[in-house]
C-alpha cells in the first residue's frame, strides 16, 4: 500500500459526506409517502363538501345537531332572553374574550351556530344544560353560555365557529 | 451471559447443533444455571407472572384477530358475533379482555416492587429504563385495544386520548388530523389502531428480551439490596427460582380464570356495549381502572395544556427515577423514613385511581390537587433530599448473613 496523502483525505472526505448527504435527503423524501397516507384521504376531503341547512323548521329556543366533515354542528335558534344574556357579559371578564357579535353575523343574531366539540377534549356538551343556559360537558364539567363561550371548567377556548354563509334569511351553507 | 458456558449436552444431536448456533447454552446459562439471590421472596415472580401475561395476550390476541373485523359497520357485529356464535369465543375473548387488566396489576405490582426495593439504582438504571418503556408500550397498546370494540366507550375513549395532542400549541390540530386520518374519530382510526395494535406486543416482546438480557448482565436486585459476594449468597435459577415463579404463575392463573368464569364483566363499562354513536357522548366517561390515576391528575389541573403536561410528566418522571433517587441504600427495608413516604406514594395513587372514578367536583376537585401535589413530590422533592437528611440502619455483610440471622 502506499501511503496516502492528506490532500486525497479531504477528496475522498468530501466524497463521503457529499454520499451521506444526498442518502440522508432521500431517505427523508421516503418519509413523505410514509407520513402523508395517513392524513385525511381523498375520499374523506371529497366529502367534507359545504353542506346547506335550512333553518325555517327551527323553532325559537331549539338547538338542532347537524354534520358537517363528521363534526357535529350545533344551530341555535336563540330567544331574545338568550340574546340579551349573551349580550350583557363583561366581554373582559371572559376566558376567550369575544363580543356576541364577532359570535354572530350581521342581522341574524338570533342565529348562533358553533362546532359542537368541547375545546377539552373532544366530547360534545349537552344542550340548555349548566350554568349560563348554553351547554354542560358531561366529560370534565366545561359550561357554555348562549354565545358558546367558555364559562367554566377546563376547556382552554370558546366553541369553535365553523364558516358559514346565509345564503337567504332561512338557508345556510357551512364550508 | 458471560464467561465460557458450562452446558454439556449429552445427546449427539444437540452437540452437533451447539457447536453451529450455542442456542442451548445460552438457554442454560439464562434459566437454569443462572444464579439468583438466595432471599428473594414472592414479589420477585412478578415478572415471570408479566412474561406469561403477554404469552396468554398473544395467544388469544392472535385468534380473535381471526374473527374481527376493523371496519366501523361491522367491528361493533363481529366483537359480539365472537362472543355468541365463534366457538369458545366468548371464553378467549374474555381472556384477552380480563388478561388485559390481570396484565396491568402484575405490573404494578412489580414497578411499586421495583421502587421499594430501589432496583432502579446503580448499576441496574438501563434495566429500569426499558421497564419503563415497557410500561409505555403497554398503555399504548391496552388503549388502542379498548378502542376496537368500537361501543361507545371505545369511541368516545379514543376521541378524549387523541385530544390530548390537541394541547400542543401551533401544530396540535395538525396531529391529531394526522392521527384520525379524517375530521374526526372514524373508519380510518379504527383501521389503523388495529394494525397498531396487533404490531405492538411484538414490539413489547422485544424489548423484554433486552429488559432481560439487561438484567442477566447486571444481575437481579435481592430484598436485602447488597450484590451476591460468594456462591453462599446465589441459588441456580433451576430448580429454585423456575419452581417459586411456576407456583406463582398458577396461582396467578386462578385469580385470571376466577374474573373470567364468575365476573367478566366486572372491571368493564356497560356503555360498551352500546355501539359506537358520534352524535353522543355518553353521560359519564372513565378510563379503564389501570390509567384512573393518570385520568386523575389530568383532570385535578384545571388548564388544558398543563394538565396534559402532568398527565405525561406523571409517568416520565419515573425514567428518572434512578437519578432523583439519591440515598446510596437500596433496599426500603433499610431505610426507616424512606419506608413511610413510600407506603403514602403508594396510597397516593390508589388514592388517585379512585377519585378518576369521581366526577370532578368539590371535595373530589381538591383531594385530587393534594394526591397529585403529593405524587410530584415523591419524586423531585422527597427522594432527591432523603439521601442527605435519613439515617439509614446497618445493612448486612451479606445476603447469607441477612438470611441465616447472622448479627448485623
Amino acid at each position: 500500500m502506499t501511503t496516502v496523502s492528506s490532500a486525497e483525505h479531504t477528496r475522498r472526505d468530501f466524497l463521503y459526506i457529499a454520499t451521506g448527504a444526498v442518502g440522508a435527503v432521500g431517505a427523508a423524501a421516503v418519509l413523505v409517502p410514509l407520513v402523508s397516507q395517513m392524513n385525511p384521504d381523498a375520499s374523506t376531503i371529497a366529502a367534507g363538501a359545504p353542506v346547506d341547512i335550512n333553518l325555517a323548521p327551527i323553532a325559537e329556543g331549539q338547538i338542532v345537531k347537524v354534520f358537517w366533515r363528521s363534526k357535529p354542528i350545533f344551530i341555535f335558534h336563540r330567544s331574545p332572553k338568550e340574546i340579551e344574556e349573551a349580550k350583557k357579559v363583561d366581554v373582559a371578564s371572559l376566558r376567550d374574550p369575544a363580543t356576541d357579535a364577532e359570535r354572530t353575523k350581521p342581522g341574524h343574531e338570533k342565529w348562533l351556530v358553533v362546532i359542537g366539540i368541547c375545546t377539552h377534549l373532544g366530547c360534545i356538551p349537552l344542550p340548555h344544560q349548566g350554568e349560563f343556559d348554553g351547554w354542560f360537558c358531561p366529560c370534565h364539567g366545561s359550561q357554555y353560555d348562549t354565545a358558546g363561550r367558555i364559562r367554566k371548567g377546563p376547556a382552554p377556548q370558546n366553541l369553535h365557529l365553523p364558516p358559514y354563509a346565509f345564503l337567504s334569511d332561512t338557508r345556510i351553507r357551512i364550508g | 451471559m458471560s464467561g465460557h458456558s458450562t452446558y454439556q449436552p449429552q445427546n449427539a444431536v444437540l452437540q452437533w447443533l451447539e457447536k453451529r448456533l450455542p442456542i442451548g447454552g445460552l438457554i442454560y446459562d439464562s434459566f437454569v444455571a443462572y444464579p439468583t439471590p438466595r432471599n428473594l421472596n414472592y414479589w420477585w415472580t412478578f415478572g415471570g407472572i408479566l412474561s406469561m401475561m403477554l404469552g396468554i395476550q398473544i395467544l388469544t390476541g392472535i385468534i380473535l384477530a381471526m374473527h374481527y373485523t376493523p371496519q366501523t359497520d361491522l367491528a361493533f357485529i363481529s366483537v359480539e358475533s365472537i362472543m355468541r356464535d365463534v366457538n369458545y369465543g366468548w371464553l378467549l375473548r374474555y381472556l384477552h379482555s380480563n388478561g388485559a387488566a390481570m396484565f396491568f396489576f402484575a405490573v404494578y405490582i412489580h414497578i411499586f416492587r421495583g421502587m421499594y426495593y430501589g432496583s432502579y439504582k446503580d448499576p441496574r438504571e438501563v434495566l429500569w429504563i426499558l421497564g419503563v418503556i415497557l410500561y409505555l408500550l403497554m398503555m399504548a397498546t391496552g388503549f388502542m385495544g379498548y378502542v376496537l370494540p368500537w361501543g361507545q366507550m371505545s369511541f368516545w375513549a379514543a376521541t378524549v386520548i387523541t385530544n390530548l395532542f390537541s394541547a400542543i400549541p401551533v401544530v396540535g390540530d395538525t396531529i391529531v388530523t394526522w392521527l384520525w386520518g379524517g375530521y374526526a374519530v372514524g373508519n380510518p382510526t379504527l383501521n389503523r389502531f388495529f394494525s397498531l395494535h396487533y404490531l405492538l406486543p411484538f414490539v413489547i416482546a422485544g424489548v423484554v428480551v433486552l429488559h432481560v438480557w439487561a438484567l442477566h448482565v447486571v444481575g437481579q436486585n435481592n430484598p436485602a439490596g447488597v450484590e451476591p459476594k460468594s456462591d453462599k449468597d446465589t441459588v441456580p435459577f433451576t430448580p429454585y427460582a423456575t419452581a417459586k415463579d411456576g407456583f406463582m404463575m398458577v396461582v396467578y392463573c386462578i385469580l385470571l380464570a376466577w374474573f373470567v368464569f364468575y365476573i367478566p364483566n366486572y372491571l368493564g363499562h356497560a356503555d360498551n356495549y352500546i355501539p359506537a354513536n358520534p352524535a353522543v357522548t355518553p353521560a359519564e366517561i372513565v378510563p379503564e381502572w389501570y390509567y384512573l390515576p393518570f385520568y386523575a391528575i389530568l383532570r385535578s389541573i384545571p388548564n388544558k395544556l398543563l394538565g396534559v403536561c402532568a398527565l405525561f410528566a406523571s409517568i416520565g418522571v419515573l425514567a428518572f427515577l434512578p437519578w432523583l433517587d439519591t440515598s446510596k441504600v437500596r433496599s426500603g427495608r433499610y431505610r426507616p423514613l424512606f419506608k413511610q413516604f413510600f407506603w403514602l406514594f403508594v396510597a397516593s395513587a390508589i388514592g388517585l385511581g379512585w377519585l378518576g372514578t369521581k366526577p370532578p367536583e368539590g371535595m373530589y376537585v381538591i383531594l385530587s390537587r393534594l394526591l397529585t401535589l403529593y405524587y410530584f413530590a415523591y419524586f423531585l422533592v422527597i427522594l432527591p433530599l432523603l439521601g442527605f437528611f435519613e439515617k439509614t440502619k446497618p445493612l448486612p455483610n451479606s445476603i447469607s448473613d441477612s438470611v441465616l440471622g447472622a448479627k448485623a
